[in-house]
């Protein structure tokens, strides 16, 4: 036989062709098996049905032991899309009691990107949120004609009062936002919303449990995988105890219906917030189950804003209750002595300008300026202060050190509460100044406004309720907080942290004695209960969009402070018109448990009066 | 030879064991062996665990191994020259069977290629194979062969290869008819011009970049149309200066065409709308003129082909669309666009391959462990143990036992290469080739379609695919082989 080795050699192209793909084969299988690992978690997902099982949230009481916030069952309906089968939908659709066209939209809204961006056929995925107990039984009956549907199990809150919304918060679904943040979520899952559910959800959600099952590509489920040994079971979530009054709370937001406005007490010497009402507000229960999302939307559209949380948002002119941080720092500096005394004249006047005041006596030393809330006598004292060159540089630098006791005492940064979204308010610095008015060429006079608590400066009624209980302690504070124990847990320290403002404690006892005789003989006349020597500042802050803004701070009693508090009532006039009176009211709530029947007119007129004007909303200012 | 060692065994089966090359018989038995412990992982119940039990798959493939170990040894037992002396006959009966099968198969799935006897079924189409091998073998080891002597040589191989293709297509069974082109192999061994299969390779390229990349991009063509022309470019110049040495042609043809698309990019960049066929078809057009008046300084035969090369591009180019969309069935298509990347469809012609991608991809470096893989029990690979078989190994034993697996079979078909080339008789070796082809073909289409590289084409995993037929059909193929390879030196020649 010939043989041609020309031909031969071609054995080489057809074994080397074989080669390269078996090459190219390699390559690939290495880059599948080995360099790729999404691979892994689809097959994971793919053959494993991962049941999850809620936990159930923590509970939260009030400081009393109440019961406040609890927990209900609610039905979820859910499908697996890549494990639905044909079915009838009509019947689906008649079950539910929705209608075809709720239908198609559900499942619309399933598969956009935009609404559902962890839209995966092969996840559960919610088609129906919350529902009632009796179209929970009639589908449970029918569940076995609609393939790759299936009923989770959820846990809504319940509330034993219809009040403190602010505080409590609310829970809703995860969205994209929250699951890209925190991996623990995953689509249908829940978290808290506003309030301490937000602030402290990681306590109260607990730990998701899971049970593990087999199911093949028909989703038929082929039992627990490895027998449950690889099941976690889920660890409920922990439960709070307020540090509010459930009781005062609820006496603090009847006082201020028809009004706007916020209202803070805080036990001085732990911090602890006992009541923290804002108005107007809503109830929380508004915000369970299926018609949150109309709900909420309402909310988020009334004028009023209920949503606000202007206790701790609102950031408004303290007014005069600042005058008592301008006294304790006046003292601090050496600018004025308990003697010192300054003219005034139906206010301030210092060349052109002229700040107003009202009726009194003339000159007047600290604790008088104090008790009947004289604008010229810190107005003067600012302005000494400011223009120091003996002990200060240049304004500029006394300011600096104005603006750093402040900021010791709380005001300009937040506080820290445990609540979300809390305003820092707004103290100024020099640059701030330096910027407006141009470096060095302003003055103490340039700025007098603020020696009053008013012009740029800005505070939430948290702060100035702060303030307060920074006052009754004679000389520091602990970090406001609403939630005094994690049970099972421990309070993040933060929370507890001792503050010690810039300001030497001998100088308090002044401004006590201020407080004191305002209510003995100045603008907070009335204040006093029963027994009870209440210390208090009124504060009546000019509002350039409508009627003032009427606001008390004071503490009670005197000597062994249990509550401090902070009243500010939006467009209500004069401080010791309603601030006054409704501080008043609180404390003695607090302190005695009920108001004396002497005061019942008084509470009743507070109660009722409508100060809403159409003006403004605490929201609006800066 | 020594004439000694001849005469001594001049005539016996017991010779047999003394020449088979052991080497082959081990790595059959290595792969059949595998395949039928993969098709038991493959499918591994809840309930039931017993690997032999005969009402499983994996009991049943144990007796269709035992079988083709029985029919194996018969095989080897037939004098070698059988085989040569009766391969016409037993092509023609395998046409018949194949014909008889298309009346009397019953439709299962649209495909008419079962002939039920009773409690097994049979696919001839798979015995077809070892037929057309050895008929094509005899054609070749008529005396005085030679492929490229007369046109008439192409057309009887390609009379015996196309036959079964044609009736096994009329069965509505695309993939086993692909089988046979692999035979092109062979055609190739036995001197036909490399230029086809080069052909061959342009086809596919064309077709795939044509096809894949449809978005419209420069002078408004697609920018996979675009490139076909640049490439068919590149390559005339490429075989004027490669294939017909013609360097003046070559560098002419290069600098005209260097020249013309400047011209083409300066006018574009001028903001002139000039039509991407327009442009293309002159240029090539121009270059084709020149050529037809140049070509007879030069060789005129290799300057006509491409010629004709650069013509058939062309037109095999505007004919890819209307094959595509008019010819292709919408599954087929579907099927190509999926391995080309072009369209997922999950549910659809996607959802196999896929899901046979998780499961191997799942299977990592060393694997989830014998019968630990969860993707192929639990039934997510469709036909996962017939043509996804691989996946389950894949899933399984993880990189190192897929990766086995093919290392397997390239020592196998690189076996069996050696073999064909140590063939004293053009018989033996075309008909060694013809094995070598059908597998690589088998496993290239296979393994490519499990792991996402081809399309689905539905042919079974040589060995491993569960069936008898398919499995007897490869150890048909195989043994007869080996009985001819043990009977070189048994007879000498």
């Amino acid at each position: 036989m010939r043989k041609d080795y020309n031909l031969e050699k071609r054995k080489y192209v057809i074994g080397g062709f074989f080669f390269l793909i078996v090459v190219i084969y390699l390559v690939r299988l290495f880059v599948l098996q080995v360099c790729d690992t999404t691979y892994k978690i689809n097959a994971d997902t793919n053959a494993f049905l991962q049941k999850i099982i809620y936990p159930s949230r923590g509970l939260i009481y009030d400081r009393n032991d109440s019961l406040v916030v609890l927990n209900q069952p609610a039905y979820d309906v859910m499908l697996i899309p890549r494990d639905v089968q044909p079915f009838d939908t009509i019947d689906f659709c008649n079950t539910l009691q929705i209608t075809r066209s709720d239908f198609d939209a559900r499942m619309a809204d399933m598969k956009d990107p935009h609404k559902n961006p962890n839209y995966s056929s092969y996840t559960q995925q919610v088609f129906m949120a919350h529902l009632s107990a009796q179209d929970y039984g009639r589908l449970q009956e029918k569940l076995y004609r609609f393939p790759g549907f299936f009923i989770q199990k959820r846990i809504l809150r319940q509330y034993n009062y219809n009040c403190a919304a602010n505080i409590l918060g609310d829970v809703r679904e995860v969205n994209g936002n929250d699951i890209e943040k925190d991996n623990y979520y995953k689509p249908g899952d829940y978290t808290g919303d506003l309030g301490i559910e937000k602030s402290y959800e990681k306590y109260l959600r607990g730990e998701k449990g899971v049970e593990i099952l087999i199911r093949d590509a028909y989703g038929k489920i082929k039992g627990k995988y490895n027998n449950g040994r690889n099941d976690k079971a889920p660890v409920a979530g922990k439960d709070l105890k307020l540090s509010i009054d459930m009781r005062l709370q609820r006496y603090g937001e009847q006082l201020m219906q028809h009004k706007i406005g916020a209202i803070v007490a805080i036990e001085p010497a732990t911090g602890e917030i006992l009541a923290l009402v804002t108005s107007p507000t809503y109830d929380p229960n508004l915000l369970i189950g299926k018609q949150r999302g109309t709900n909420y939307r309402d909310l988020v559209n009334n004028r009023f804003r209920p949503l606000f949380n202007r206790a701790i948002m609102g950031a408004y002119p303290p007014g005069s209750t600042f005058k008592t941080t301008q006294a304790l720092i006046l003292r601090q500096e050496g600018i004025v002595s308990l003697s010192t005394m300054f003219p005034c004249y139906h206010g301030y006047i210092n060349g052109h300008l002229k700040v107003g005041c009202h009726g009194h006596a003339s000159p007047i030393a600290l604790k008088q300026a104090l008790q009947t809330s004289c604008n010229a006598y810190f107005c003067w004292g600012f302005f000494y202060m400011m223009g120091k060159r003996s002990k200060y540089k240049s304004t500029s630098d006394a300011f600096e050190v104005w603006k750093k006791h402040l900021v010791s005492m709380g005001y300009g940064y937040k506080l820290g509460v445990d609540l979300p979204g809390e305003s820092r308010g707004f103290i100024p610095n020099s640059a701030f100044y330096d910027k407006t008015y141009g470096k060095g060429s302003w003055v103490g006079n340039t700025i007098i406004s603020v020696a009053i608590g008013q012009g740029e400066i800005l505070a939430t009624p948290l702060q100035i309720a702060n303030l307060g209980a920074t006052i009754a302690n004679r000389g520091y504070y602990i970090t406001p907080h609403v939630v005094k124990e994690i049970k099972g847990g421990k309070l993040p320290a933060n929370l507890l942290q001792r503050h010690q403002p810039t300001i030497e404690k001998r100088y308090y006892y002044d401004v006590i004695d201020g407080m004191r005789m305002s209510v003995l003989g100045g603008t907070c006349h009335g204040a006093d209960f029963a027994d009870v020597q209440v210390c208090g500042k009124t504060g009546t802050a000019q509002n350039p969009h409508g009627r003032d803004h009427s606001a008390f701070m004071g503490f009670a009693p005197m000597n062994v402070p249990k509550i401090a508090i902070c009243v500010y009532v939006e467009n209500a006039g004069f401080g010791a018109t309603y601030g006054v009176p409704i501080g008043s009211l609180m404390m003695e709530k607090y302190l005695k448990g009920s108001i004396s029947s002497a005061r019942k007119g008084l509470e009743s007129r507070m109660m009722n009066a409508n100060t809403i004007t159409m003006t403004s909303s605490g929201s609006k200012r800066k | 030879m020594d004439l000694n060692e001849n005469s001594e065994y001049s005539y016996g089966t017991s010779s047999v064991f003394r020449y088979i090359d052991w080497w082959t018989i081990i790595l059959y038995a290595l792969l059949v062996i595998a395949g039928a412990v993969s098709i038991y992982a493959a499918t591994y119940n809840f309930d039931h665990a017993n690997m032999f039990d005969f009402s499983e798959f994996s009991g049943k493939q144990f007796v269709w191994i035992g079988l083709s170990f029985i029919i194996g040894f018969s095989l080897l037992m037939i004098d070698g020259r059988m085989y040569e002396a009766y391969a016409y006959p037993i092509y023609a009966l395998m046409i018949l069977l194949l014909m008889v099968t298309i009346v009397i198969a019953p439709d299962v799935k649209g495909s008419r290629s079962w002939i039920v006897l009773g409690p097994v079924s049979i696919q001839p189409a798979e015995f077809a194979k070892t037929a057309t091998a050895l008929c094509l073998a005899k054609l070749f080891s008529t005396y005085n062969f030679v492929l490229n002597r007369s046109y008439k040589n192409y057309l009887w191989a390609g009379l015996i290869i196309g036959l079964p293709i044609v009736l096994i297509l009329l069965q509505q069974e695309t993939g086993s008819a692909l089988v046979y082109t692999a035979l092109i192999f062979v055609l190739y061994r036995e001197g036909m011009s490399g230029f086809v299969l080069f052909a061959a390779l342009c086809a596919v390229t064309f077709f795939v970049v044509a096809i894949k990349f449809s978005t419209i991009g420069l002078m408004g063509i697609p920018i996979g149309v675009f490139s076909v022309y640049v490439m068919i470019i590149v390559i005339i110049i490429g075989m004027l200066l490669i294939y017909c040495r013609s360097l003046i042609l070559g560098r002419n043809v290069a600098l005209g065409f260097i020249g013309y698309g400047l011209l083409g990019a300066g006018l574009v960049l001028l903001g002139v709308n000039i039509n991407g066929h327009l442009f293309f078809l002159l240029g090539i057009g121009a270059a084709v003129i020149y050529l037809l008046i140049g070509m007879f300084h030069d060789d005129l035969k290799k300057v006509m082909i491409t010629i004709s090369f650069a013509l058939a591009s062309v037109v095999f180019l505007f004919s890819v669309n209307y094959v595509f969309t008019d010819i292709l069935e919408p599954h087929q298509q579907m099927r190509i666009k999926v391995a080309l990347g072009i369209d997922q469809d999950l549910r659809g012609a996607g959802y196999n391959v896929n899901q046979s991608e998780i499961a191997i991809g799942s299977g990592g470096v060393t694997g989830k462990g014998f019968l630990n893989g969860t993707q192929t029990k639990l039934k997510y690979v469709p036909e996962q143990h017939t043509d996804f078989i691989f996946c389950t190994i894949g899933e399984e034993q993880g990189f190192i036992g897929s990766a086995a697996v093919l290392v397997i079979f390239l020592t196998l078909i690189i076996r069996i290469i050696i073999i064909a080339e140590r063939q004293r008789t053009a018989f033996a070796r075309v008909y060694a080739y013809s094995v070598a082809s059908y597998m690589i073909f088998h496993v290239c289409i296979n393994v490519g379609m499990v792991i996402g590289l081809c399309p689905v084409i539905g042919i079974p995993l040589p060995f491993f695919s569960y069936g008898g037929s398919a499995l007897w059909g490869f150890t048909f193929l195989l043994f007869i082989l080996l009985r001819i390879d043990a009977s070189r030196r048994e007879y000498g020649d």
